[in-house]
Parts: C-alpha cells; structure tokens; sequence
C-alpha cells in the first residue's frame, strides 16, 4: 500500500545553485573594507562555508513547503497531554514585534528601559497572585529551567540552615525533567510508587521522609490528570520533617482561580508560560519557565531581581546569598510580553473561565471514550484524561498505532506511553479553547479507530498514509546517525 | 473572552452528557479547604484596542535600536534581520507546532532543524550540532557539564576573557554536581597563554575560551587548544556563528566543543531573550551531547525522512541519568537562523563579518583620534572593541543618548579593572555616518 502524499523532498541545500543569493546588504561606506588589512591573516577562513546559495523566492517557497508538512494548533486539534496546546492569540504576537520591545537591548541603561521592567513588575506580580506564592522569578528559560532554579533555591535555604541534605523524592508518574533537574542540582532522586490512580502513597511518602530529604516534588493535579486531594496532609507531612514541596506547574492550566499552589502549602512551583498562558509552542520553543517560591526562599532568587522603588524599576543585583544566573540576561523577555498580554486579556474571569472549560473538555472527552477505552481512573478528571490502549493491544494495536491512525484522521496524536505507570497510555489534553463539535469529531475518530483495531487493524498498522512520509525506521536513524546534510547524503 | 469556543448552551448540553449538573461537580476532588474563595486579584480584562494603546505606550518608554543607533553587544547584536524570518516563522503550522513527537507529521519542523544542524556544522567547523539549547550562557554551562561527565575530571579553566554574565551562568549549573571553577587571566586583551598553561591540570575537564573573546579581541584558538589537549583536557571555543562566515572555524583550531550565542542569525534582541544556544561537537562525542538531536532515515517505503534520534541521551527517557534536563529548548529560534543562513548564503554571511569588521575598525580609529579617548587594548578586535575613556563611561553613555545613540556597555559593573572602559559593538547596520556622529558626540562628551 502506498498512498502517501507525493511529498516535497528538498533540503535547501540541494536547491543550491551557485551565483544566487537573497541577501541585501549595504555597501562598505568607509575607507577600509578589505579584512585581510585588518585581521591577522591566520584568523581568517581559508575557504567559505558550504552554505546555500539561494534566491529570497527559493527560500520562501522552501520554507512555505516545509510549513505544510507540520500539523500545527492553527491547522490542526492537538490533544498532547501535559502540553496545554491551547489556541495562541494574534494580539500576542503584534505586542512582542513592537519595536519597543522586541528591538530592545537587553543592556539598554535601565532608566531608558522602565517601560520593559515595569511589565516584567506586574508579570510577576500577576504570576505571584495566580499561584498564591510571594515572589516570582521569571528569568528560567522553560519549565525544566524552572525546576533546576526552584530546586537550586531549596538546596541554598537548607545549607543557609547548615543542613546537608541529600535527597529529593519523586513520584514514579512524574515528568522526567524532574529527576534530570533534581540530578543536576546535585541530588540523589529517590522514586516513590504512586497508587494507581496516580496519587501519592501516604504510607510510602513517611517511610521515606527523614532529614536527610531536601524536597519532595509532585505535580498537581498529577499526571493522569487528577487533583490530589490530600495535598494540605502532604505538605504537612513535609513540612513537619523540615522537606520543602515543590510543585510542578505543568498542569496548572487545570486550576486558574480554582485552587493556588501557595495555599496548599507548596513552597516552590514553576510555570510554563508556552503551557498556561498561550506563548506559542514554536514547533519545540522558545518557552519560559517562571518559578515562584514562599518567602523564606526569597533570599535565594536568581539575579538580578527586578524592584520598584517609587515610580522607577530596577535591576537589584546586591542579593548575597542568590543561587546566580539562569541565563545571560533576564528571561525570555518576549515570551513575557506575550504572558502579560494574555492575562490582561482575559482577566480573572476570563482566567477562571479557562480552567472550567479545560475540565469541561477533558471530561467530555472521558465520558465519550470510557466505553471503548479503559480509563486510567475513577471519578472526574481535572484539564486532561489518560486512558488505556490495553483493550486495544489485546488486538495488536498499539498506543502509537492509535497515535499513528488519528493523524491520518486530521488530529495530531495524543502524548503516548506517558505516565509510566499507565499501560498503554494515550494522555489527552484538549484545552479550553476547542469546541464541542471539534471535541466530538475527535472522540468519533477514536471510537472508529477502536472499531478498526476489532474489525481491520491492518488498516491502523499502515497509519499513517495521507502524512508527507509513511512511519519512519527510527532504529535505523540511531544505529547510524546522520546528522547532517552531505552532498552524498540524498 | 474570545479564545473559549463553547457557547452556554454547549457547556449545559456537555456536562449533561457527562452526567453532573455543574463544573462545580467536575471540581468535587479539590476540597473545600483548598479552594479560593475570592476572584483572583488581578487587573479587569481589556478591550484590544484598550490593551494595544496601553503597550504602545509602555513600550514607547524603551530606547530601541530602531530609533537609536544601537552601538550595544556584551552578547546581544543588532544585526540586519531579513524581512523574509518573520513572514515565514509565523505560519501557523511551524508557530503552534510543538516538539516533533510524531515525526509523519512534523517533518516541516524537523526538516528545518536538520538543515539548522547541518548550517551549524558547517559555521563552527564541527561534525555535529544539536537542534539548539536555551541561549550562549546556558550552552557554555551544558559544555562543562558535559565535559565534565566525558573527562572524569573536577575542574573547569575558563578565560578571564569569557562573557561575566555567561560566566555566573556556568557557576549555577556547577554548584550541584560541585564543580570546581579556576580562572585563566587576560594579558592584552587576550587569553594570558603563560598563565592558562600553569592554571590547567592533571583535573582540568575542559578549557574555556570565548573568540572573539568578552573585550572583543581575537584568541589565539590553536595555542589554547595545544595547552588543554597537552593535559587531556577538552577545548570549549565560545563563538557568535555570525562571525564565523568570516573568521577560520574553530573546529579548525582543535575544538572540541563550539557553544555561543546565536542571536545574531536573525533572532530579535528583544531584551535579551529567548536566544539561541548553539551546541557543537566533535564526532567522538555525539552520544553525550545534551538536548535534542535530529537525525534522517527512511519510512516504509524508502522514502527520506526525519526523526528525533539518539532519546536515550535525554530526560523523558533516562531521567535523573540524562546528559542533561533540556526539554523545551528554541526550535522557533533556530528556524529563523535557519531562514538567516539560507538569505545571507555563502557570500552574504561572509560579507556580514566584513562589513562589521571594517566599520568597527573604522569606528575605533576615528573614536582613538579624540584626545584622551584610546582602545584599550593592543590585540586584534573583530566586530566589537573596549574604548577607554578619560571621563565615567557611564555619563558619556548617559550623553551621547540625547543624541540618539546608544554608545556602548560600561564595564564597571563586570569587571572592575576595566571601570574606565565602555565596550563597543559595530555591526553591517552601522553606517559612516552615524559613528562619524557617535565621534562627534563623544568629543564633546569628553572634552
């Protein structure tokens, strides 16, 4: 069976052809141009770089083709769990392109930079209010930076106390950035089982707590979508034997005007401002990773530290006992306009509104698949669903076949084999921006795909077929990686 | 609240479907003790055209290279950004895309980051980059962690003449795994051979050495990398890939890993972020290499396509044992230097390092003409120089901003030695005519 769209195959290497260009730069307009005068010579490239030689048209159509060979949220729904692949405004994008601020000098002199501090000011001032916490960083870059600086924070407050400790526990169900950011702030990760439903094992949690544990970091609601309703229990546990609580933000899309962080009793969480608060994916990032803490932290924050004193911002740097820098400047500033614009846009009821409709959709879609899917839990779900592939793999289609199947649907697929203690896991996340008719058109798709796996699985094992390419040998790619273009390489 | 599709009607029909009579019921998990019991306290949502007027105005408050003549580096560059980036970039299908988890249908993403890594490869000398990490700083760290992990060693050398900001970065990221982190001094605005070759040991994971370096003048790459590879040490040359169209790559020099700033290629300075971290290494090393990695392959029927290889390197598959916590990184940024190499091409990209090379050069010349004002240093410069000043930096720079430029960096705050200095950066966008103003400004400034 071949009917795979007869794709585009070109790199733009191999539209090459010498002579061309699309540049347009100025003219040399002073006396020496010539770098051989200038620079020693040994420093200069003995030949030029292999790169294409292209018209502006060739580079535009190219990169216009290429466009069409991605499923995108503006074409396409994109149920990926724990992503939040929620609709990005337009508006956003015109206020990050003002020349203000997307042609501002990170080292522009402060006083002729107030208007671009000020809005970092009530960003994170917003931020602090969304989350109940008491002070906002917004320099980490993305969410696994997030938790590296929250994590740092709390190791810089327990050696500030002169206490030593070693470890960080984690939920067997929780994202792998954790345990790789724990790892890099120098902990030992100790994993803790989840009860089925994803919730924290209370009697595993205080066997585990002692003083030598520094945190324990969970994500709420947690990632089979479920709020964990003995969270106030947990934190007091914690608390009691002096381990911080960090909260994963990845899924506070579930909880805007519902519930905070801070209330809870957690002293750190991030957010994912390309998650929560609608700064574009951008096929991979740019995100931002903003991460807020209680009080006692706030001697730790990363530097500089924007204040306002009277009616002028500023950069404080004089903060002694700071874990340092995230980045070389002061955060992905235009993913923080994009942030600013959003809440501003929608208020607090608009955000609250948010949160609703992403249960309503996430529950929707539950109650539409329980009959063919297995669901991974009882009870209403939060702002995302997992369910189960079991059924399906009794069959011999896969959680990927399923995946693989809905983009010949028209959807993009679901996260799949996440968390890791649901088998099979298809993890769909819908957002609050998608409607009931593109939510039922979905939930049809899998439903007929769950007739197919009964009825004509072959059908699925050749997904996806309308895709610019078929299912791609990913073994191969590793065994032998190539990893960039030769001449030879076609 | 325009961005929320179902209408009332739709949200009684749904929950009825669903069999509660309420979202309240949907919420029944989160106890009452843990609700907020008040609206959030935030601002009254704004019309557009209210919020639109607003920014313009909050906006309006930063002095922006469009209405000044941008003459900051230290980092961040005003370079030309072809209109093309833009346009281009913000198709919805590349834009609202995210990480390439279903390669069949992302090939457009995955496409564009092979050809990324390949003109990275390319620029830096290196057999391979990666598909990008957060901005220069965080690569340099990634670098001496890494290094680190394939040495075995404790103990990171980094020149005097590396970014101050990249440097506090490299001390976050190896305070956990409790690197240790010695300083090689400049001599004449260039790395001090003689004092890099005692401060490099038998523990030395790697050497790190930025070039152009922080005071914009030129290293000498080979030396350094004959003193660390003499000890078993790695080479990490920090470099900006837009001069690289010019300069000798470093991989040429005996790198072992190339990092820097790829702002430069087309990526807005927007106040410092997001950027773009290059990461490039040699072959031997490409299973430790961080972040993520795209590699081609065929599908079913043979035909070319491209996937996301070598995961087991990362955190969503090795967890705590990953090369490194990276998930999201730029791809959006490295599309648009992706689209920058492509415009510029062979010819155009060296022609960008000329350009600035020669009008820096012009600038430092006519700038040293004005009594009491010199370059502060002997060594060779590229596209930026550090101009010492008989009156404070920081009141010639308060200055020559009345007259619409913005002259450079005081360096008082990054290294103190150099309190006297301002760093300038002159690249292809500046014209004769606004360094012959800038000289003009500055003679006055400091007479």
């Amino acid at each position: 069976m071949r009917t795979a769209k007869p794709g585009y195959d070109k790199l733009i290497f191999e539209l090459s052809c010498p002579g061309r260009h699309a540049h347009s730069l100025p003219e040399c307009d002073v006396p020496v141009s010539d770098p051989a005068q200038l620079l020693p010579k040994e420093h200069l490239r003995a030949a030029p770089a292999e790169l294409p030689e292209v018209s502006e048209v060739d580079v535009v159509r190219h990169y216009s083709r290429l466009s069409q060979m991605n499923y995108g949220v503006d074409t396409h729904f994109y149920p990926l769990g724990s992503c939040t692949m929620k609709y990005n405004p337009k508006i956003n994008e015109d206020m990050a392109r003002l020349a203000g601020f997307a042609r501002l000098h990170p080292l522009t002199p402060e006083a002729a930079a107030q208007g671009a501090l000020r809005l970092m000011d009530e960003l994170s001032r917003d931020l602090a209010e969304v989350s109940g916490m008491d002070h906002v960083s917004l320099q980490p870059a993305a969410g696994a930076q997030g938790e590296m600086a929250g994590v740092l924070m709390i190791r810089a407050y327990h050696l500030a106390r002169g206490e030593r400790r070693t470890k960080v526990l984690i939920p067997d169900s929780a994202h792998g950035t954790n345990p790789a950011s724990t790892a890099l702030a120098g902990y030992s990760v100790v994993e803790l089982r989840s009860e089925e439903n994803g919730d924290v094992d209370l009697l595993d949690l205080e066997r585990h707590l002692s003083d030598d544990v520094a945190a324990f970091m969970i994500t709420q609601p947690n990632t089979l979508g479920l709020f964990e309703s003995k969270i106030h229990q947990i934190t007091e546990m914690c608390h009691a034997k002096g381990v911080q609580v960090y909260m994963d933000g990845a899924n506070f899309n579930a909880i805007l005007g519902i519930t905070r962080p801070g209330d809870l009793g957690f002293d750190v969480c991030h957010f994912n401002l390309h998650k929560t608060f609608t700064t574009p994916h951008g096929g991979g990032g740019p995100g931002a990773g903003p991460v807020g803490i209680k009080e006692h932290l706030a001697p730790f924050l990363p530097t500089p530290v924007v204040v306002k004193d009277g009616d002028e911002y500023a950069f404080d740097w004089n903060r002694p006992q700071s874990i340092g820098k995230l980045q070389a400047f002061w955060g992905n500033f235009g993913m923080l306009v994009r942030a600013w614009t959003y809440i501003r846009t929608m208020g607090p009821d608009g955000l609250r509104a948010v949160s609703d409709n992403a249960v309503l959709n996430a529950n929707y879609i539950l109650k539409r698949l329980e009959g063919d899917y297995d669901r991974s839990a009882p009870g209403p779900c939060m702002h995302e669903c997992v369910v189960s592939a079991r059924r399906q793999k009794k069959l011999g289609v896969t959680a990927t076949d399923i995946a693989k199947r809905l983009l010949d649907l028209g959807f993009y697929a679901p996260t799949t084999y996440f968390p890791l203690i649901v088998e099979e896991a298809l993890m769909i996340e819908p957002t609050e921006t998608e409607s009931k008719e593109t939510l039922d058109e979905f939930c049809d798709a899998m439903i007929q795909i769950a007739r197919e796996a009964r009825d004509n699985p072959q059908l699925i094992h050749d997904a996806p077929v309308t895709t610019p390419v078929r299912r791609l040998d990913q073994t191969a790619a590793a065994r032998q990686p190539r990893l960039k273009w030769t001449p030879q390489a076609k | 609240m325009r961005y929320i599709s179902n209408t009332p009607a739709q949200q009684r029909e749904m929950l009825a479907r669903i069999g509660v009579g309420s979202i309240e019921d949907l919420l029944s998990r989160v106890p009452t003790k843990a609700r907020l019991s008040r609206p959030l306290n935030l601002p009254a949502a704004m019309a557009e055209s209210d919020l639109v007027r607003h920014l313009r105005a909050l906006s309006a408050l930063n002095a922006n290279a469009d209405d000044y003549a941008c003459f900051l580096g230290a980092g961040s560059y005003d370079h030309s950004v072809p209109s093309p980036i833009n346009h281009l970039i913000s198709r919805g299908e590349f834009f609202t895309a995210y990480t390439p988890y279903q390669p069949e249908a992302s090939q457009g993403t995955l496409r564009s980051i092979f050809e990324y890594q390949s003109m990275m490869a390319e620029l830096t000398g290196m057999d391979v980059a990666n598909a990008s990490l957060y901005d220069g700083a965080s690569s340099v760290a990634e670098a001496a962690l890494m290094a680190h992990a394939v040495t075995e060693r404790n103990a990171i050398v980094l020149s005097k003449g590396l970014n101050p900001l990249y440097r506090q970065v490299v001390e976050t990221y190896c305070e956990g795994p409790g690197i240790r982190l010695k300083s090689a001094p400049i001599g004449d605005g260039a790395t001090d051979l003689d004092a890099l070759r005692k401060a490099v040991g038998s523990q030395t994971a790697a050497v790190v050495i930025q070039h152009p370096n922080f005071f914009g003048c030129l290293e000498d790459v080979k030396a350094a990398a004959d003193i660390a590879h003499a000890q078993g040490a790695l080479l990490v040359v920090v470099a900006d890939p837009v001069n690289l169209g010019l300069l000798t790559p470093p991989g040429a020099l005996g790198a072992d890993l190339v990092v820097g700033e790829g702002q430069g290629l087309g990526v807005p300075m927007s106040f410092g972020g997001p950027n773009l971290g290059v990461f490039a290494a040699k072959q031997e090393l490409v299973r430790r290499i961080p972040g993520r990695l795209v590699g081609a392959t065929v599908d079913l029927d043979g035909q070319r396509g491209f996937v996301l290889t070598l995961q087991t390197r990362e955190q969503h598959i090795r967890r705590e044992k990953a090369t490194s916590n990276i998930c999201t990184n730029v791809a959006l940024c490295a599309l648009m230097a992706t689209i920058y190499v492509s415009i510029m091409g062979k010819v155009g990209i060296r022609k960008v390092g000329e350009l600035s090379t020669a009008k820096a050069h012009y600038a430092a010349e006519t700038f040293a003409k004005i009594p009491g004002v010199r370059v502060r240093f002997t060594a060779p410069f590229f596209k930026e120089f550090t101009l010492a000043l008989p009156k404070s930096p920081e009141r010639v720079a308060k200055r020559l901003m009345k007259e619409k430029i913005l002259a450079g960096v005081p360096l008082k705050a990054f290294d103190r030695a150099q309190k006297d200095c301002l760093l300038v950066a002159v690249t292809e966008k500046r014209t004769r005519s606004e360094i012959d103003a800038y000289a003009a400004a500055l003679a006055a400034a400091v007479a």
